[in-house]
């Protein structure tokens, strides 16, 4: 069944204090650090059909292939497609200055792209590309509209489309628009999916490679201060048992 | 706020143990600091072994390449500079390399794998100025024509990096682990099988 | 070990120091949650120093390396994340205890004779902290960095006829620059540093020569021989004061306000260790999103906002439509803090005593600035440029009514001695 991306424009919800782009409602990332294996698909989207054009630049290969449990000769040989040794930064080969010509702008760093934008709208980006012929790379976003890049996921998810329906929302008839495929790409809707909610996890991990472990030193650490918190309640009442 | 006299041993006891589990703290929370000292990933990435191209060096003649931001040197040495490490032995310091300056590999009197091959991290063991590579009419006193010559403070070494007697250098010169890949090929910075 | 503390004591009086400001300093015995809040700003000022220290080990201070340096430290550096995280969660967790321990001071009446001088060099502090926290905010060169510090340099050209010339000067540039970048970062990390601790050693100097006032507000030092021995506290208090005064309801400064400030201090590493270990941008209030990507001066983020303990200030710069008037509005609700000892006519000191309008003045003043805050990172659409401008009348208005009803405000009889 081909999911969709319900845009209910009658139910705009003012958008977030610190959110990007125009008030859209975004689809929940319920990504999760701790699935190698989803970071590990997501790298390898990553690194065939982003870094193409757009770096990493903060960001090295051989880091990435640790924390992701990748063993790093293999991680070396199928997924380092740029770079001098895998410690280099993950920096596109593309030319810098041509990509601006071509694109109008030099295609930003992602490095910390989940930090700014957030995971949930990463996962509904990647979701809202379409058809428009009047673009110059022939597809628009619906979140970024007018988006100035070229939509290489396309072979994936298959040639994208936004069509106008009649559908009842909350009891009442309603022209809503909903995004569709033509269904001619690799994957079925349910495994694109999961292939973007992928990607977004890795851009997440990239965005914060220490997040898991800051999360696990925590615990250690507040813990440790439960333990010092008793103790100085302890010290005080023995010692303000003196004051009257 | 009680009247009971006042319990020294309960009161002592909470004291000791706030403050030993305040010292333990106060040592984890400095374990940060500490640490960031240490090379940073970008250091230690610098600091990769190197994989050297060997084949175009000549009889005699010495190679500079960086490990760790320090020269390493790699010379192919003649037989005549091969045959002196045997005159050399009465005035060295440590002519059995008995001070742990190099890998056991090269713990022999040619100081290296194949005794063709010499390589050593090219910084005096004196203060840590790089010394000079003579390879010929290098030292009368010493009675042999080639070897290293610090330009600090006047440290001697022989053609395998040993020191001589009377100077200031403390011990032999520093050998990297490193390994032959190939004839051709080395790599510096690691001993074979550990990658 | 004696003879260690003889051969020092004979060359600087440190035993001696010890008593006079510690464990013989006579503190009121009823102090309540609201006291901690001094001792917690000078732990959070001593871990901005460390880590700050720390900090510029790695960081690199030029417009082209210090986005790069920033992530460097966040990726490369051992803890560098750690150490990072402790530096911008702690300026947060400043202004939060600062802010606390200023509203202490307004509830209890702290800043009222003979304490002025206190309170000054208090908001003197407070002050320094700002541009300390803005110069800061400026290092990692992301975006909000560079916009935010954009907007603030802006608001000296509104201050007439040398304005454009004094932004310039600021900024050493025509726009924010490697050289505003450059001269900041000295100024953040040694300057103001240096004037702050100065500050810190004249806001102690100070509250020990005058003494800890208390939630009752009245004096704990009182006149020699005006108090019977079995009335006058048990503890042995230094002569420096037990020589002028009869001190009654106090106790040495140690052990026991040393060992509960212990306990507020677990508390408070408890929460901040939560926030930076579980929410260190706290939902972009602490670190906000835009300033993940670097400066860009040809691009202005969508929405830009001060950090989160300016906002009650930008909330009134923006209230009001002429831009010089916003500018001195928004100095003048400073300074007019400045001026509370001699704005508060009364004589009574806490709130505690004080008439039904003292409190309900205070209840809206905290309001007017909560509210204030709210709205400072909030667009400035019609509606809510309409509060600003509503919230930033009451205010000011906080400090008029002040000075009116405090001359002959109705008080309640202050107690003999200090309640529970």
């Amino acid at each position: 069944m081909m999911k969709r991306i319900l845009l209910a424009v009658a139910f705009l919800i003012p958008s977030a204090v610190f959110a990007a782009g125009p008030s859209m409602p975004l689809d929940k990332a319920n990504y999760d650090l701790t699935d190698n294996a989803s970071l590990q698909r997501g790298a390898q989207i990553f690194m065939n059909y982003c870094l193409g054009c757009h770096n990493a630049q903060y960001q090295r290969y051989q880091r990435t292939f640790e924390d992701i449990g990748i063993p790093v000769d293999l991680g070396e040989e199928l997924l380092q497609f740029t770079g001098d040794g895998v410690g280099s930064h993950m920096v596109s080969a593309i030319d810098k200055s041509a990509a601006a010509e071509w694109f109008g702008l030099t295609p930003p760093d992602l490095t910390l792209v989940s930090r700014v934008r957030g995971a949930d709208w990463l996962y509904t980006f990647f979701r809202s590309f379409y058809a428009d012929e009047s673009r110059p790379f022939g597809v628009n976003n619906v979140i970024f509209e007018n988006v100035g890049m070229p939509w290489m996921l396309e072979e994936l998810q298959g040639t994208p489309r936004k069509v106008t329906e009649t559908k009842v929302v909350n009891g009442k008839e309603q022209e809503v628009t909903v995004l569709t495929t033509d269904g001619n790409g690799r994957l079925n809707a349910e495994e694109f999916d999961q292939a973007m909610l992928d990607l977004t996890n890795f851009l997440v991990y990239v965005g914060e490679p220490v997040k898991l472990e800051r999360q696990r030193m925590g615990l250690f650490v507040i813990g440790f201060l439960f333990v010092l918190l008793v103790l100085t309640i302890l010290l005080k009442k023995e010692y303000w048992r003196d004051v009257k | 706020m009680s009247n009971a006299p006042v319990d020294k041993g309960r009161r002592r006891f909470l004291t000791v143990a706030t403050s030993v589990v305040g010292a333990a703290g106060a040592v984890g929370a400095a374990v940060p600091f500490i640490a960031s000292w240490n090379p940073s990933a970008k250091a230690r990435i610098a600091g990769a072994p190197v994989e050297v191209k060997i084949d175009k060096i000549e009889l005699g003649q010495l190679v500079r390449v960086e490990w760790r931001g320090s020269p390493v040197w790699i010379i192919r040495r003649t037989p005549e500079m091969l045959a002196s490490l045997n005159e050399t032995e009465k005035n060295l310091r440590d002519p059995d390399s008995q001070v742990a300056q190099q890998p056991v590999y090269a713990q022999n009197q040619h100081r290296s794998i194949k005794p063709e091959w010499f390589i050593a991290v090219g910084i005096c063991t004196h203060l840590g100025c790089s010394p000079q590579f003579i390879p010929k009419s290098f030292s009368v006193a010493e009675g042999v024509e080639s070897g290293f010559f610090c330009p600090c403070h006047g440290s001697r070494f022989d053609i395998a990096g040993r020191v001589f007697q009377s100077v200031p250098a403390p011990t032999n010169l520093v050998i990297p682990p490193y390994y032959f890949v190939d004839d051709n090929t080395v790599i510096i910075g690691e001993d074979e099988g550990t990658a | 070990m004696n003879r260690i503390i003889e051969w020092i004591d004979a060359r600087i009086p440190m035993s001696n120091t010890m008593k006079l400001h510690v464990t013989q300093y006579p503190a009121p015995k009823n102090f309540n949650i609201w006291y901690i809040m001094g001792s917690l700003a000078l732990v959070v000022l001593v871990n901005q120093i460390v880590t700050g220290i720390w900090l510029t080990m790695n960081y690199v201070p030029s417009a082209e390396g210090a986005f790069a340096s920033v992530e460097y430290i966040m990726r490369d550096v051992e803890y560098g994340w750690l150490l990072r995280y402790m530096h911008s969660t702690g300026a947060s967790a400043f202004f939060v205890v600062v802010y606390l321990h200023m509203f202490r001071g307004l509830m209890y009446g702290s800043y009222q004779k003979p304490r002025e001088l206190l309170w000054i060099f208090g908001m003197l502090i407070f002050l320094v902290l700002m541009a300390e926290a803005f110069m800061g905010y400026m290092l990692p060169w992301g975006q909000m960095s560079y916009w935010g510090a954009q907007v603030i340099i802006s608001l000296f050209g509104a201050i007439p006829i040398v304005g454009d010339e004094l932004t310039t000067w600021i900024r050493g540039d025509y726009v924010i620059s490697g050289a505003t970048l450059n001269r900041f970062f000295a100024l953040h990390v040694i300057a103001l540093p240096l004037v702050l601790v100065i500050l810190v050693f004249l806001h102690l100097i100070a509250l020990h020569e005058v003494g800890s006032n208390n939630p009752d507000g009245i004096d704990t030092k009182r006149k020699k021989g005006s108090v019977p021995k079995e009335e006058q506290s048990p503890f042995e208090f230094h002569k420096h004061y037990a020589d002028k005064y009869d001190i009654v309801d106090s106790v040495p400064f140690h052990p026991y306000y040393t060992v509960k400030d212990l306990v507020g201090l677990a508390g408070f590493l408890i929460l901040f260790a939560l926030v930076i270990f579980y929410a260190p941008t706290m939902g972009g209030f602490f670190l906000e999103p835009p300033n993940f990507e670097a400066a860009d001066p040809m691009r202005t983020p969508e929405h830009i906002a001060p950090v989160w303990y300016f906002t009650p200030f930008y909330a009134i710069l923006r209230a009001v439509p002429i831009k010089l008037l916003g500018v001195i509005l928004m100095f003048g609700a400073i300074v007019l803090l400045f001026l509370l000892p001699w704005i508060d006519r009364g004589n009574t000191r806490s709130m505690r005593y004080r008439s039904i309008w003292h409190k309900l003045n205070i209840f809206q003043f905290v309001i007017s600035f909560i509210v204030l805050g709210y709205l400072g990172v909030k667009p400035a659409t019609d509606i809510y440029t309409m509060m600003a401008q509503i919230f930033t009348f009451l205010y000011f208005a906080f400090f008029v009514f002040l000075w009116f009803y405090s001359k002959n405000e109705k008080t309640k009889p202050l107690p003999e001695r200090l309640t529970k």
